[in-house]
């Protein structure tokens, strides 16, 4: 059969590899003892995209015991094909860092140094002094006109967020009441 | 973009000029190449650096930092003089043909209405002479001493190849080169495209750089054409989303305006913001403002929102009128004591905002600080870096853990408009969350704090229609919108809660919710989450484009190419049907979703193609922006010149430049810091750098901060390749390892040697021993538009180093 790059991805899609390749006429003994000790045997295929530059490269996530275990590009968006600049081949190693933080950390005022604290408490204390800064600074009025903001208070980012989350993060901020609101779009 | 990414293997010339986009973008270029090897198209890259970008291109030329207005400006010349515009596209589809007011003026670099004292502009009489409806007259002869393109032809008259090549340090010879080849795609069956990015955006006069282009795209016919377009190389991951969904101070989602002071009420603040067009043959897109306000309203405040309370606009912040609450400002006041405290998410200004030493002290005024990241890095930990004594800052901080991308799901859109989504591939790891969680509890404590206790103006917080939980997918409903009532739609009825299908339903009664109009049409009850969609078919006609309408969806309503009306002729026939984008036969469109599906001009029940403006037409003059309705070059804020020959206005006369001790700046011709600096990313680098430099193999490829100078400039430093130096500006110092290289020369420009040197910005301290923030040198002024700071051109001096501490040698 003629094989174009659409009937691959037609036949392999997403985790049905070998059934496929049998198919498209491959004699898979060889291939299949090889396979067997690679270490995405088996492993579930998800789609995810490179969080780095704008041309959005999709990357296939290898997951086995809930675990990332590979990445690679993914040949199903047309816009990549498959491609991957260094930094989206590198996205295992950064999913799987050891810089990662996996705790919250605080740090109380003129200490030198991050303490564990629990997640609730520090929950608490940011919300109170969210509160106890917005009732301070509030503005109701400047110049005889009505501004209901606080302008003591600031977010910054994100262009890493989900358009999900860039939408909730901007109802809370004009919540809030806050104007010093900005991201990576302006710089 | 007004295109898309596949449609660059449309074009007969990329123009890649403000862009590095071999090597920022690297995964786009394939398309550039595409274009190159199948239809001999050309490739032109006009930066200050030769780079792997260059490499590829048919001719790389360098150009000064900051002068892209003048280089383009010869281009408009060139163009007009020598007829290569495309006639018929610029008569019926641009406003040249408009007469502008006889009060309307330019003399000497400033127009007519410059306040010097508020270094603005009252721009009435930036204006059009109108018709007894107020609609412009115009002059289709194009022949009337005050129409538009009469104007246009003076406003360039001065931007002749000798000032051109003086001012830029380009060649007259190169000029005419890129002038020629790029000219040439004015031709019908022709189609040229710009790709540009940061090394336009961020200068004094970033907009009026892109502006230019826009002249000179329509003037050549390519907007709105396969392989045309002005294309923006976005640069973050979801910048596209966080822009649409506008994470910036002075708008609100889908680009609609900031509520000001003066504006206290929403019928005024509909008023203020609403065009109004009465030449019927305008679409005035902008007219339905009001239905896209109220359905954010109600999507922000639920039931609580309603006609009597004006959906809670009282309940929204209110800017000052002119108010500035940019990162440069911000950064600013929080300098000098004005702010308390704040959250900062995924983002590192510590390194990536101007002079750092200056972001960075300022943030110890702060008395709390809460930052959601994945990992430490110079903004999480700027109250221990090096130099600072940690007893002596107050600042308390949370750090919340943020978890991967690849841990959560959602959607983002890329640089071409297309929303993607993004599967969970694992749970979080440890005890990071989303940032979506993060925010979601962060203010139900807050919520919950004043619904106990009220507090200071609990209205908008206590009123919120706000979620228990981040669950991604109902807020993509909520972002596409819904019927807030049951609503009958051309026969078919929808029940209230049910999906509405496109923006073309949403009105401003109060019975529609939607938090984006954009992206109305993404997610339906039709088709489900459109952002999921793999399906690969197309048209023969969308093929031969690459059009990919059924892979994922873009906004807006899924249309590809931007502007798309203007592709064909009053009859719908396109100018080259052998990149046909659409096309009217049997009495309907086919190909791309037409931009308004009208029928064609000549039936006489058609619309102007450019529907966003106000007008129909393409703006050659451009009233809106806020220092001119035609782009003038300007140098930037710090400039190793004293004059330049096109007016005696040095810089942009409303250009942003923040005051304080902090922000000392070099003198024009500064005999202290005679050399340019130019500054920039790299490709196994993210930006600051803060999670790539994490990676062994990332820092091993590019260990540590250099800089790049020719090898003229070394000898005269007695620098050679490997030798520490400092480069130093009137705000800091920073060592950097030199690089002497052939891809950089230095530029003759009016009779004098000026010397440009590069920097990467991708080193901080908290990875030791590889160099520390390069935004330490760069200067705190923006562009009068956007306030993005001028990273691309500062003045500096280089010497060798005796000894460094910043870097291991």
């Amino acid at each position: 059969m003629k094989l174009t790059r659409r009937t691959f991805i037609k036949f392999t899609g997403l985790g049905a590899a070998s059934a496929a390749l049998v198919q498209l006429g491959f004699d898979l003994s060889p291939a299949e003892t090889y396979a067997a000790e690679l270490k995405i045997r088996g492993a579930k295929e998800v789609i995810s995209i490179c969080p780095f530059c704008a041309v959005t490269c999709h990357f296939i996530a290898h997951v086995k015991n809930g675990k990332v275990i590979n990445t690679e590009g993914d040949p199903g968006y047309p816009v990549s094909e498959g491609a991957l600049c260094a930094k989206g081949a590198a996205m295992s190693a950064m999913i799987n860092s050891d810089h990662r933080l996996l705790k919250p950390f605080y740090r109380a005022p003129y200490s030198d140094r991050w303490e564990e604290k629990s997640w609730n408490w520090m929950m608490d204390r940011l919300a109170s002094r969210i509160k106890e800064t917005r009732d301070k600074q509030f503005i109701t009025e400047k110049n005889g006109q009505k501004v209901n903001r606080v302008d003591a208070m600031f977010h910054l980012g994100s262009s890493q967020m989900d358009n999900e989350e860039c939408a909730l993060v901007h109802q809370a901020n004009r919540a809030l009441g806050i104007v010093h609101f900005d991201h990576q779009a302006r710089i | 973009m007004t295109n898309h990414w596949i449609d660059i293997k449309n074009t007969d010339c990329a123009l890649i000029i403000g862009s590095n986009a071999a090597e920022h973008h690297p995964v786009c270029f394939k398309w550039v190449l595409k274009a190159k090897e199948e239809r001999g198209a050309g490739i032109i890259h006009v930066d200050p650096k030769f780079s792997r970008t260059s490499a590829r291109a048919d001719f790389h030329v360098p150009l000064r930092s900051g002068t892209d207005i003048a280089f383009l400006g010869g281009m408009i010349k060139y163009i007009t003089e020598n007829k290569k515009y495309f006639d018929e596209y610029v008569r019926n589809y641009t406003n040249a043909s408009f007469i502008v007011s006889e009060k309307f003026g330019f003399k000497d670099g400033l127009f007519s209405g410059y306040n010097a004292a508020d270094k603005s502009y009252d721009k009435s009489s930036w204006t059009f002479e109108t018709d007894a409806n107020g609609v412009p007259k115009k002059d289709p002869e194009l022949k009337h001493p005050r129409c538009v393109f009469e104007l246009l032809k003076q406003h360039y008259s001065r931007y002749d190849l000798d000032k051109v090549s003086g001012i830029t340090g380009v060649s007259k010879e190169d000029l005419l080169n890129v002038y020629e080849t790029y000219a040439a795609t004015g031709q019908r069956d022709k189609a040229g495209t710009v790709m540009y990015a940061l090394g336009w955006t961020q200068h004094t006069v970033g907009v009026q750089n892109i502006r230019t282009s826009a002249i000179i795209q329509l003037l050549l016919g390519n907007i709105g054409v396969a392989g045309g377009g002005i294309n923006a190389l976005r640069g973050e991951p979801n910048v596209q989303g966080s822009t649409d969904h506008c994470v910036l101070y002075h708008i609100l989602p889908g680009y609609l305006a900031l509520p000001r002071a003066n504006w206290p009420r929403l019928e005024d603040y509909h008023r203020a913001n609403t065009p109004v067009s009465n030449d019927s043959m305008s679409a005035n897109w902008w007219r339905h403002k009001p239905k896209y306000m109220v359905s954010l309203l109600k999507g922000w405040f639920g039931d609580n929102a309603n006609k009597e309370n004006g959906f809670g606009y009282d309940w929204l912040p209110k800017g000052d009128k002119g108010g500035d609450y940019s990162y440069l400002y911000l950064f600013d006041r929080m300098y000098k004591g004005k702010i308390k405290g704040g959250s900062i998410w995924a983002t590192n200004p510590a390194q990536s905002v101007p002079n750092s030493n200056k972001v960075r002290k300022a943030m110890e005024n702060l008395d709390w600080l809460s930052i959601a990241e994945i990992h430490h890095n110079e903004t999480t930990d700027f109250w221990h870096r090096p130099g600072v004594d940690p007893k002596k800052i107050k600042t308390e901080m949370f750090l919340w853990p943020s978890c991967h991308r690849a841990e959560k799901e959602g959607s983002i859109s890329n640089s071409g408009r297309w929303v993607l989504w993004h599967w969970k591939a694992t749970e979080p790891q440890g005890q990071s969350k989303s940032m979506g969680q993060i925010m979601v509890e962060i203010m139900n404590k807050v919520r919950g704090l004043y619904q106990k206790d009220q507090g200071v103006f609990p209205e908008p917080i206590v009123n919120l229609d706000w979620p228990a939980n981040y669950e991604a997918e109902n807020i993509t409903k909520k972002i596409n919108g819904y019927f807030a009532q049951d609503t009958e739609v051309k026969g078919k009825l929808y029940k209230k809660g049910q999906q509405v299908p496109s923006f073309t339903v949403l009105k401003d009664d109060g019975s529609t919710v939607c938090l984006n109009w954009l992206y109305a049409g993404s997610f339906t009850e039709e088709d489900g989450n459109k952002a999921k969609r793999r399906d690969y078919s197309q048209t023969k006609l969308q093929e031969k484009i690459g059009i990919y309408p059924n892979f994922s969806w873009c906004w807006p309503v899924n249309r590809r190419i931007l502007y798309n009306r203007a592709s064909v002729d009053k009859n719908g026939q396109p100018w080259d049907p052998k990149r046909t984008v659409i096309q009217w036969e049997n009495d309907k469109w086919s190909g791309d979703v037409p931009d308004g599906g009208w029928s064609p001009l000549a039936s006489g029940k058609g619309r102007y193609p450019f529907i966003m403006q106000k007008e129909g037409h393409g703006q050659l003059f451009g009233p809106g922006r806020q220092e001119g309705p035609f782009p003038e070059h300007y140098e930037p804020i710090e400039t190793p010149v004293k004059k330049h020959p096109f007016s005696k206005q040095l810089n942009n006369p409303c250009a942003k430049i923040i005051a304080s001790d902090a922000d000392q700046r070099a003198v024009p011709d500064d005999p202290r810091y005679p050399i340019v600096l130019t500054t920039y990313s790299l490709t196994e680098h993210w930006c600051g750098g803060g999670e790539t430099r994490n990676v062994p193999w990332l820092l091993e490829a590019e260990p540590q901060l250099y800089v790049e100078m020719s090898q003229e400039l070394a000898a005269e430093k007695n620098i050679t390749s490997g030798d520490p130096v400092i480069v130093e500006s009137a705000r800091g110092r920073v060592e950097a390892i030199a690089i002497v290289t052939v891809r950089l020369r230095p530029f003759n420009v009016l009779g004098k040697t000026v010397h440009e040197i590069g920097m990467p910005f991708a080193f901080g301290w908290t990875t030791p021993g590889v160099g520390d923030a390069t935004n330490r040198l760069c200067v705190s002024a923006g562009d009068p538009n956007t306030t993005i700071p001028e990273f691309k051109a500062c003045c500096v001096n280089i010497r060798k180093a005796e000894k460094v501490t910043e870097i291991n040698l």
